[in-house]
């Protein structure tokens, strides 16, 4: 860090300057921009293509075939439109409901270290999911009877996402000012009414943020279905796309990229509804 | 500061006991129990599956055989794999090209600054198997995205699945979980005070200059908490087993995939529940790291 004499710049190196700066902008954005989205154009295009290749070109003719053939396959359908909506709706609601609850006592009853049990969770959950814990979780649904079943399913995602989901939305919670719900608690009202009344209304916003991360993370999770289920009628999107795989583990192109396209319109879907909607984004409170 | 409580203990233990059974059920108790049957010769079939006798330290003693510890497709081997895959995709890719980005495009509004965030983000979202099926057409050797790209230039264009297995895994990993780290940084960055950066400017600081000294030393429990979680879930993530199977060769089988073969694909859940053991062992110790780094740096703040 050389500290040289700091004359005021000129006109023209503050021209130059700014030129520089633009010049910067563009071709760091575009070099981000391609690192990003290279490896998506091929899947964009692929499936409105009659050949079988992974060669990048725009499809000529342009085909909806692929599509057609994707929706003769029953299993890959049901799986997607029945199985997966089932699994994402189930632990969305259960996760986002109990989320909420748990988020409004560490935020409004003053249970001590609560600061503490939320970090604690949420490092020790990121510690104990993952393939790591397939084996006793695997396990432990046998016991209770419930593999194979999407109940089972719903509640296994829903124990991995809940610590992360509780800490979301007690940012949320804490966030809001508790003038209301004291008004409410002096002219008499319940907990639990102050609670539906008055404080469920203002979190909604957290809610919904909470309620697509867990679907999106329900919605793309592939091992623990993978692991839980056997029945074919009950497999989710992220395992029936393998039905359009041959018996050697190679994909059938063309039917694997229709499909993929279909799979992740969703949850492209509700990005973008959540991002225009409430903006997606991290709110302040992330941080140790 | 000491208020009335709105909730009274009593009723806020009622609101949390249905995230608590959750939480219980699905988190601690598979601790315990992997850390009970990591002692035992438990299977899926057979005499063991039923009465597992316990083996004490044996399954732990098998996984650190000093006699083939190192070799291909084994323990050791393994953790080396995931050594240089959580190094390189996590902390140098993810951490670092976070940052990047989001200093970047800090205080800039647009739709360029939009776009190249939204791309990141749905990279982000998408489900695992599609991107994994979309890197598997990208990576192609003959005909795949980059290497038309790099032959277009002239460039080598290898089979990168299966000349390059780990580099190609550790890239598709730093394209795919990126956007977590833009986000906590621009959210961080976004809360500094901008005055700060406004005196900077007045002194005539450089761009180096207001990095290191305002912006790093400002965001820093953000990027301890940024390393930490990125670190835990690229150490766990099973995602390149959809890209690479592990292989060729069990070139790619990070610890996740060894556990997976261990337990799912030979059913040794001892085996399996021990290697998860290690695993949790090895996380804490990251996150334990991490978080002392970050109390020094409070203590000398």
């Amino acid at each position: 860090m050389t500290r040289a004499t700091r004359t005021p710049p000129s006109q023209a190196q503050r021209a130059a300057r700014f030129v520089l700066g633009r010049i910067t902008f563009y071709v760091g954005s575009s070099l981000f921009a391609a690192f990003f989205v290279l490896p998506l154009l091929w899947l964009t295009v692929a499936p409105f293509s009659t050949l079988a290749n992974l060669d990048l070109r725009l499809p000529d003719p342009w085909s909806l075939q692929n599509f057609e053939r994707v929706f003769e396959n029953g299993f890959a359908i049901r799986a997607l439109v029945q199985n997966s909506m089932i699994q994402g709706f189930g632990a969305m609601l259960l996760v986002t409901l109990t989320a909420t609850l748990a988020a409004y006592a560490l935020s409004r009853a003053n249970i001590p270290g609560t600061t503490a049990i939320t970090y604690g969770l949420v490092l020790f959950s990121s510690v104990v999911t993952g393939t790591a814990a397939m084996v006793p979780i695997f396990l432990m649904i046998v016991q209770l009877g419930l593999i194979d079943t999407h109940l089972g399913v719903i509640l296994v995602f829903t124990g991995g996402l809940l610590p992360a989901a509780v800490f979301i939305m007690r940012d949320f919670v804490d966030s809001i000012p508790r003038s209301y719900e004291e008004s409410a608690m002096v002219a008499g009202a319940s907990s639990w009414r102050v609670f539906r009344d008055i404080a469920l209304p203002i979190v909604r916003p957290g809610m919904m943020v909470v309620g697509v991360w867990a679907f999106v993370q329900v919605w793309g999770g592939f091992l623990i279905p993978f692991i839980l289920l056997r029945d074919a009628d009950k497999m989710p999107a992220s395992v029936a796309i393998y039905s359009f795989y041959t018996e050697a583990g190679t994909p059938l192109i063309t039917l694997t990229a229709a499909y993929s396209l279909l799979y992740t319109l969703p949850v492209l879907l509700l990005y973008l509804f959540v991002n225009w909607r409430y903006g997606f984004r991290f709110f302040g409170g992330i941080k140790s | 500061m000491q208020r009335r409580p709105i909730l009274s203990l009593p009723t806020g233990a009622l609101f949390m006991l249905p995230a608590g059974i959750f939480i219980v059920a699905f988190i601690l108790l598979p601790f315990f129990w992997i850390a009970a049957v990591s002692f035992t010769n438990r299977t899926l079939t057979g005499r063991t599956a039923v009465n597992p006798e316990f083996v004490g330290l044996d399954n732990y003693l098998r996984l650190f055989d000093a006699s083939r510890f190192l070799n291909s497709g084994e323990f050791g081997a393994s953790l080396l794999i995931t050594g240089q895959f959580v190094f390189f995709s996590a902390i140098i890719g993810q951490a670092f090209l976070g940052l990047a980005l989001a200093w970047f495009f800090f205080n800039r509004k647009g739709w360029i600054q939009n776009t190249v965030t939204t791309i990141a983000i749905i990279a982000w979202i998408m489900p695992d198997v599609v991107v994994a099926f979309a890197w598997f057409a990208f990576l192609n050797g003959d005909g795949g995205t980059l290497n038309q790209i790099l032959g277009f230039f002239g460039l080598p264009t290898p089979d990168w699945l299966l000349d390059l297995p780990l580099v190609s895994v550790i890239i598709f990993n730093i394209w795919r979980g990126t956007a977590f780290s833009m986000l906590l940084f621009s959210s961080a960055l976004g809360a500094i005070p901008p005055s700060y950066l406004e005196t900077a400017n007045v002194v005539g600081a450089s761009t180096w200059q207001r990095l290191r000294d305002i912006i790093l030393p400002m965001i820093r429990s953000h990027i301890v908490t940024a390393l930490i979680l990125i670190t835990l879930w690229t150490f766990n993530t099973f995602t390149p087993f959809l890209l690479t199977g592990g292989g060729p060769s069990y070139q790619t089988e990070v610890v996740s995939i060894y556990t997976y073969r261990t337990a799912f694909q030979f059913f040794r859940f001892g085996s399996g529940a021990a290697v998860g053991m290690v695993m949790m062992i090895i996380n804490l110790g990251f996150a334990l790291v991490y978080l002392s780094l970050l109390r020094t740096q409070r203590r000398s703040a």
